[in-house]
């Protein structure tokens, strides 16, 4: 009976099998259809990613050096002129690459670590574990984070650690919603049940079978919460509660320096050096957001289309 | 029925057709070179595995393609105008209106956000055809001639206040609002509980002979398309294998693998006596919160025999399962296991316990975590129950994968690069990889093509064989129920209906229940649907 039915075998049905490609064959093939945004995004990023490793050996003077003449102007030793105590402001915009980014860096994978680890506990429970974190996380939400983190800030002092422990836990609460509603999805597959079934601990569920399946949106939240941390610890350190000096950092270079905008109309360089660590600020933003479009474009299915 | 050239004028003609679909940066043949024609009143069946391209082919006979594929050669005339050369913008004049499609799932094309009217007519009324209110009354008639239960107002409700059947119906009178000259039914009754199914097919028949409606009916079942086609077009890697009108391809199929087709119903097991109690469920109850699913239900599995559970959705076969593994705690009765009763929930269930009953799901695709390759997959219960590692994990892994007849190609495939039956197949190793000695099988067959099918519950069979499994088979098809079961366990509502040894349920006398379930599965038999139809008024 089955031996006339057209050689029927299991080995030799059809499947959609992919063609084998290395991580770099791949990686290559998504550069060739991505947009033009997103290389742009791509290359500032490793240009600032540059920036905060090599900054000892690219910036002309020390972070913290300070030299005789305060609020120098644009010049060939200087090239964006020095502060109100006379430390090179080119050296220190190159060096707030590195803090400021690296900061920002910490706490976002520190918010994730938070946010993701009890979202995922939450969407695997949905009963009373749930119910108290979720409704934990509309507390903290309902406060305004910035004046939550000045107030935190202040009771507990401005140290970078502290910065770091206290941002990260405001916006893991963002990051618990999200890793929730997405693994919610995922907890209801059969995959999951039969790991259950099987007797598997939570551990093993959280890791292995939920979360490479929710990664995509994961990623693309990462590239978005990093350029609102970022804007807030710039907030923050403008506010003056943030990264403390002599760290350099844009964002108190921004404030430290507000002032010469004044001058703008006597000499108009002096004006736009406040300027400068803000829209280093503003590119990097810009940047990462280009770059999780594409990412979220590409992993959403509409990429498919021609 | 009538042979074909009578049935009128020509109106659709496929001539050399190609369709193309874009993946893995390549463009890949789905439809290579189909003629098709198709007359005025006629019903074409379109039969073929999963892949086949005929669903892809249903549509390019509205010239429409899924998003990336495109249509690369041939000719589609439909009443004179060729549709393959057509922008979308003017092919969309007729889309709806002159040609319509009926889905197949209906729960899933409806927009839960409109009354079911509003959504039958809307194509209707936009074109302009008729007005607001004719199209509304004529719904209403239609609504009726589908034997939709209380015609004039059940229109007003919402897609989810209706059951899966009576959806099926109101996307038929939706399709058959504009009076359209050609319909495309792509596997309608496939989600259907066979009961509801044939309720279904009757309306969809009567209408389509009513209005004089030319229709193409896609579908893998071959019974259905018995009941429906005038003629069938076999289809298989995007090629036509056989075309010919219904009787003389059921009675005289010319090539081998039509012949194929029609052969798998023919599968048979000789059936075992049922010797001691393997596992044995007394009096369960369960509910989920406050609904009660399980009355009372007690079922006896001898070792090493086959015991089908046959019932619709609903029924609580799936929450059956669910109480043998402890997913589900039950509220009253007890599971015993091997003489030893077994706790009410998971996590009070020793590991050894855990590995003796394994459970292989309905949906392969779901089953198995998409990020895993095959040989993590087979690996990881090596590893759990067995603390196999290392080399002998690879080893017993490829032995595994030659039991379930596959080799090891497989092993660094991702479930996404398999195909429906070689999934299932890796179902079925994971669970054997435990060495378990009951194996709840949740409809593992349902969602496949009917020659994988047999594929899968041979493999099954043998591995009962060799091993001395046990399995208890959820199913609703009767078919598999005739080929692979010992014992027969009828459900209906969350009750035990009927129990014994296969011979005597299929054996007059029935209970009420039974009597309907078994005359509703379709026959190989133009003539069953017509029959069963008259026999069923009369009665």
């Amino acid at each position: 009976m089955t031996e006339n039915s057209d050689n029927y075998s299991a080995a030799g049905e059809v499947g959609a099998v992919l063609e084998k490609r290395t991580f770099w064959t791949r990686l290559k093939i998504d550069m060739k259809k991505s947009p033009w945004t997103a290389r742009f995004g791509m290359l500032i990023i490793l240009f600032y990613a540059i920036m905060a490793i090599f900054a000892p050996f690219i910036a002309p003077y020390g972070e913290a050096q300070v030299f005789a003449t305060p609020y120098a102007p644009w010049s060939s030793e200087f090239i964006f002129g020095t502060d109100q105590i006379g430390r090179d402001i080119f050296s220190r915009l190159i060096y707030g690459a590195r803090n400021t980014v690296g900061i920002a860096v910490a706490t976002t994978l520190l918010a994730f670590l938070i946010g993701g680890a009890f979202g995922l506990i939450a969407a695997i429970d949905r009963s009373y574990i749930d119910q108290a974190f979720s409704r934990l996380v509309d507390v903290f939400m309902a406060i305004p984070s910035l004046i939550f983190a000045l107030v935190l800030l202040s009771i507990f002092g401005s140290t970078v650690l502290n910065l770091i422990v206290i941002i990260a836990v405001l916006d893991s609460t963002r990051v618990f919603r999200l890793t929730r509603a997405v693994a919610i999805n995922v907890v209801v597959m059969d995959y999951v049940e039969a790991a259950r079934l099987r007797g598997e601990g939570l551990g093993w569920i959280m890791r292995k079978e939920i979360l490479p399946n929710i990664m995509p949106p994961l990623i693309a939240e990462f590239g978005l919460r990093f350029c609102f941390v970022f804007l807030s610890i710039a907030a923050l350190s403008f506010l003056g509660v943030g990264i403390q000096p002599p760290t350099a950092d844009w964002g108190s270079m921004v404030r430290e320096n507000a002032s010469l905008i004044q001058f703008a109309q006597y000499d108009l360089k002096a004006g736009l050096t406040p300027l400068l660590p803000a829209s280093a600020i503003a590119l990097l933003t810009v940047a990462v957001n280009f770059v999780v479009d594409w990412f979220l474009h590409k992993t959403s299915g509409l990429g498919d289309e021609q | 029925m009538s042979s074909n050239s009578d049935k009128g004028d020509i109106l659709l003609e496929i001539k050399d057709l190609e369709v193309e679909g874009f993946s893995d940066e390549k463009w890949h043949d789905i439809v290579k070179g189909v003629d098709l024609t198709l007359r005025r009143g006629e019903v074409m069946g379109l039969i073929g595995e999963s892949g086949a391209g005929k669903s892809t082919l249903g549509l390019a006979a509205m010239g429409f393609t899924q998003p990336g594929c495109r249509i690369r050669g041939g000719e589609i005339n439909f009443d004179g105008i060729d549709l393959a050369k057509l922008s979308d913008v003017i092919k969309r004049r007729y889309w709806g209106t002159r040609m319509t499609y009926v889905a197949q799932s209906a729960a899933a094309s409806f927009n839960p956000a409109h009354r079911l009217i509003a959504q039958t007519t809307a194509s209707t009324v936009r074109s302009g055809a008729k007005s607001k209110e004719d199209a509304y009354q004529d719904a209403r008639g239609l609504y009726a001639a589908l034997s939709l239960p209380d015609p004039q107002n059940i229109g007003e409700r919402y897609p989810h206040q209706v059951s899966g059947g009576q959806l099926q119906r109101v996307m038929t009178a939706m399709a058959m609002s504009p009076r359209p000259d050609l319909i495309i039914f792509d596997e309608p009754t496939t989600a259907l509980d066979v009961t509801t199914q044939v309720e279904v097919l009757s309306a969809m028949r009567e209408i389509v002979e009513t209005f004089n409606t030319a229709a193409i009916y896609i579908t893998h079942d071959l019974a259905v398309v018995a009941q429906m086609a005038d003629f069938i077009k076999v289809l298989r890697y995007g090629k036509q294998v056989e075309e010919a009108d219904t009787r003389s391809m059921l009675s005289t199929p010319k090539e081998a693998y039509t012949k194929s087709l029609w052969s798998v119903r023919s599968l048979e097991k000789e059936e075992q006596k049922g010797g001691q109690s393997f596992l044995s469920l007394k009096g369960i109850d369960a509910s989920y919160g406050t609904i009660k699913v399980l009355h009372n239900v007690s079922i006896e599995v001898a070792k090493g025999t086959t015991v089908a559970v046959v019932g619709e959705s609903g029924s609580g076969k799936s929450t059956t399962a669910r109480v043998i593994t402890g997913l589900l705690p039950q509220t009253a009765g007890s599971v015993e296991f091997d003489g030893k009763g077994l706790l009410k929930s998971l996590s009070e269930r020793k590991k050894e316990e855990k590995r003796r009953i394994q459970m292989i799901y309905q949906m392969a695709d779901t089953a198995m975590n998409p990020r895993q390759t095959v040989g993590e997959i087979i690996g990881r219960p090596l590893e759990f129950y067995l603390g196999i590692r290392g080399t002998q994990k690879s080893k017993r892994v490829l032995e595994l994968l030659e039991m379930i007849e596959l080799n090891g190609n497989f092993i660094q495939r991702l479930p996404g690069e398999l195909s429906g039956g070689q999934k299932q197949r890796i179902c079925i190793a994971r669970a054997l990889a435990a060495e378990p000695d009951l194996i709840i099988c949740d409809e593992v067959t349902s969602a496949l093509d009917q020659i994988v099918q047999e594929g899968i519950l041979k493999l099954l069979m043998r591995l009962q064989m060799e091993l001395g499994l046990t399995y208890l088979f959820i199913t609703h098809d009767i078919s598999t129920v005739k080929a692979i079961s010992d014992q027969v366990v009828v459900m209906n509502q969350g009750e035990v209906v009927e129990q014994g040894q296969k011979t005597d349920v299929f054996q007059p006398p029935h209970p009420e229940y039974t009597k309907l379930l078994l005359s509703s599965v379709p026959e190989m038999d133009p003539d069953w649907l017509t029959n069963l139809n008259s026999g069923r008024r009369e009665a």
